[in-house]
């Protein structure tokens, strides 16, 4: 027993991984007034940079960089149309996560002459451990920037009164350039540890639909650091316990279906959206050019 | 003033021209990248669209239910809300109809397939309504909804075919048939491809929405509560309702795709069966700024899109039918940044006209 407790433990931390590093992008770029819907395609172009990297250079720190890089790019193009372009973020970003799935396969095609997977990566080129100690000190960074620190206030204050901020003297495109390209970072390093730290190879669509779990977390975690950290753990624990069991047994109730599970986190998110339990309440000026 | 105004009805004109035609060139002009001609790339893509009456019929296929889960998204827009969830609606409608077709053999025609397309667009119309209500009664934010209810469509769907109204006759993650009298008949003209009465009903389902905005007081009062929800609240009405409304019809339209797939097409429920419709309704929807008529024509042209990039797998060495969500991609990001464009237009002009109807986010 304590064996598979230790187990589903280690499983949670891992699958924990991309959503956490995810979760954290979006919660940078979301708390200074940029909504986020583009983590999906940041995530899994991610993964794909990611891999054709290390299989590049048998390096997964190389790989990792891609990884990040790719997701930094893709955010520059999501910020050149939200920011001075003033695009509508919301078609902005569903128009990001467009290229995003068109992006791999296109590659790879040029590539590997395949249009889903890569090759696979040699055990010895991938992560171990790194990608999940990572995503672990993130939030806790996180909270300490946003709490302590000055650069953690000019965020706060252009999520939430951005005129104050530009009366201020400091320029609010400024803080959300900055808030959107580390968002990419982190998103791109959480798709980077799908493919080159939970898996052995980029697959097609891998992110699979965990950049908007990511910010079913960021809803439930209220937009903040630590308790973001525990929906996505909560996720990851269910996800483990599904992969595990495909489908869990509860008494009186019979075998609770596969699919059950599944859905838990997004039915989750809109009780809390809806206010039953907790309103949770986003920032301010979510969404609103300057 | 007058010359500005007639100034900006052209440019309104030419703006969906513009933003289709630079989607479409950016896109294509990333296949220099891969090693390829892009005007033959551009030629394989027309020809597979157009090339024969059998490929017309194909893209007239993928046109129908891209037309209803256009009208998904434009309908809400309509009102002031940006409906994500059409992927989710339609396999709730998808699910409705096979479920129909399956526990209902013996429903005598043409009663059945009233039958079946009203549950369908019954079971999309609940689907939105979920959000729908959560944004008048609790004032949730029907982007993130929806996209959540889109998740929960699938699982849902994924557990009722499978537990409920399992295959008989095939390994394959799919529901048993429906009964034959359920069947569309396909027409004629198209060789094999499976064009049937769910396209005039698409096509009529947009001329419905578009005489229900143009001509009618339940039509008013939805743009009134897009327009200026104070405003319509003010003159009595009901804003809530409006907005629960939209968000309910747009996903009955969405739910009608489960007629085209279900009845029209596979004869049953396939997991997965949609590649991407209800996303691609948003392009359509934008790029028409959500005109009921206009976007049965961008409908047609993401139809032929989808069919024609189908052809780049045979037809060219390093392009493949992925390039047709890049672009979409620019389509929509073309779409998007016009909008910035015409901020940046009109402060030049300081011409001042009326608000077009923008979504609101």
């Amino acid at each position: 027993m304590g064996e598979h407790l230790l187990d589903l433990a280690a499983a949670t931390l891992r699958l924990a991984t991309p959503l956490l590093l995810a979760a954290m992008g979006g919660l940078l770029s979301e708390r200074s007034g940029i909504i986020n819907l583009a983590l999906e395609g940041k995530m899994l172009v991610g993964a794909f940079a990611a891999a054709v990297v290390t299989l590049a250079t048998g390096s997964p720190w190389l790989g990792l960089a891609g990884g990040s890089l790719a997701g930094i790019l893709l955010a520059a193009l999501y910020g050149v149309a939200v920011l001075p372009l003033k695009a509508n973020q919301i078609v902005a970003a569903t128009g990001i996560n467009m290229l995003a799935a068109g992006i791999p396969p296109f590659v790879a095609k040029i590539l590997y002459d395949v249009t889903g997977s890569t090759p696979s990566i040699e055990l010895a080129h991938r992560f171990v451990v790194f990608p999940m100690g990572l995503a672990l000190v993130a939030p806790v960074a996180l909270w300490w920037v946003l709490g302590k620190t000055r650069a953690g206030l000019r965020l706060n204050f252009a999520g939430e009164h951005p005129e104050a901020l530009a009366a201020a003297g400091v320029s609010v495109a400024r803080v959300r350039w900055t808030a959107l390209l580390a968002a990419g970072a982190l998103a791109g390093s959480g798709g980077a540890s799908l493919s080159i730290f939970l898996s052995s190879a980029y697959s097609r669509n891998m992110s699979s639909g965990r950049g908007f779990m990511a910010l079913a977390a960021l809803i439930l975690g209220k937009w903040r650091p630590l308790p973001t950290l525990f929906a996505c753990l909560f996720f990851a624990v269910a996800d483990a316990v599904q992969i595990r069991l495909q489908g869990l047994e509860i008494a009186g109730l019979g075998k609770v279906p596969v699919q059950f599970i599944q859905i838990l986190p997004y039915v989750l998110t809109i009780i809390v959206l809806a206010g039953f339990v907790g309103k949770s309440r986003a920032p301010k000026a979510l969404g609103e050019p300057l | 003033m007058i010359k500005s105004r007639s100034k900006d009805a052209i440019w309104r004109a030419l703006r969906p021209v513009i933003a289709a035609s630079v989607g479409l060139l950016v896109g294509v002009a990333f296949t220099a990248m891969a090693g390829e001609q892009p005007w033959n790339v551009l030629r394989v893509i027309l020809k597979g669209a157009f090339g024969s009456t059998y490929d017309l019929g194909l893209t007239l296929f993928y046109t129908t239910p891209i037309i209803l889960t256009g009208l998904a998204v434009a309908l809400p827009i309509k009102a002031g809300l940006f409906n994500i969830g059409a992927e989710g609606q339609l396999n709730m409608g998808a699910l409705a109809v096979a479920a129909v077709g399956i526990l209902c053999p013996q429903v005598p025609q043409p009663w059945n397939i009233l039958l079946a397309g009203t549950a369908g667009f019954a079971a999309g119309a609940f689907w939105g309504s979920i959000p729908g209500w959560l944004k008048a009664y609790r004032g949730s934010h029907e982007v993130i909804t929806t996209i959540m209810l889109n998740f929960i469509a699938a699982g849902l769907t994924g557990w009722a075919v499978l537990a409920l109204l399992p295959s008989l006759d095939s390994q394959n993650p799919e529901s048993a048939r429906i009964a034959p009298s359920y069947l569309l008949q396909h027409f004629s003209w198209f060789g094999d491809a499976p064009v049937t009465w769910a396209l005039p009903m698409a096509v009529a389902a947009a001329i419905v929405v578009w005489v229900l905005f143009r001509f009618t007081i339940p039509g008013f009062k939805l743009t009134a509560t897009g327009l200026s929800p104070e405003a319509a609240q003010v003159s009595g009405i009901s804003v809530r309702f409006q907005q629960w409304l939209a968000l309910t019809l747009g996903g009955g339209l969405a739910g009608l795709v489960g007629v085209a797939e279900v009845m029209g097409n596979s004869g049953r429920f396939r997991i997965g069966f949609s590649p991407d419709y209800g996303f691609i309704g948003i392009p359509v929807a934008l790029l028409a700024r959500a005109h009921p008529l206009g976007l049965v024509f961008s409908a047609l042209l993401f139809g032929a899109l989808q069919k024609g990039t189908a052809e780049l797998d045979l037809e060219t060495t390093y392009v493949t039918r992925d390039l047709a969500a890049m672009i979409q991609a620019m389509v929509v990001l073309a779409v998007s940044a016009e909008g910035g464009l015409t901020l940046w237009r009109r402060h030049r002009l300081a011409a001042k006209s009326m608000q077009p109807t923008r979504v609101k986010d």
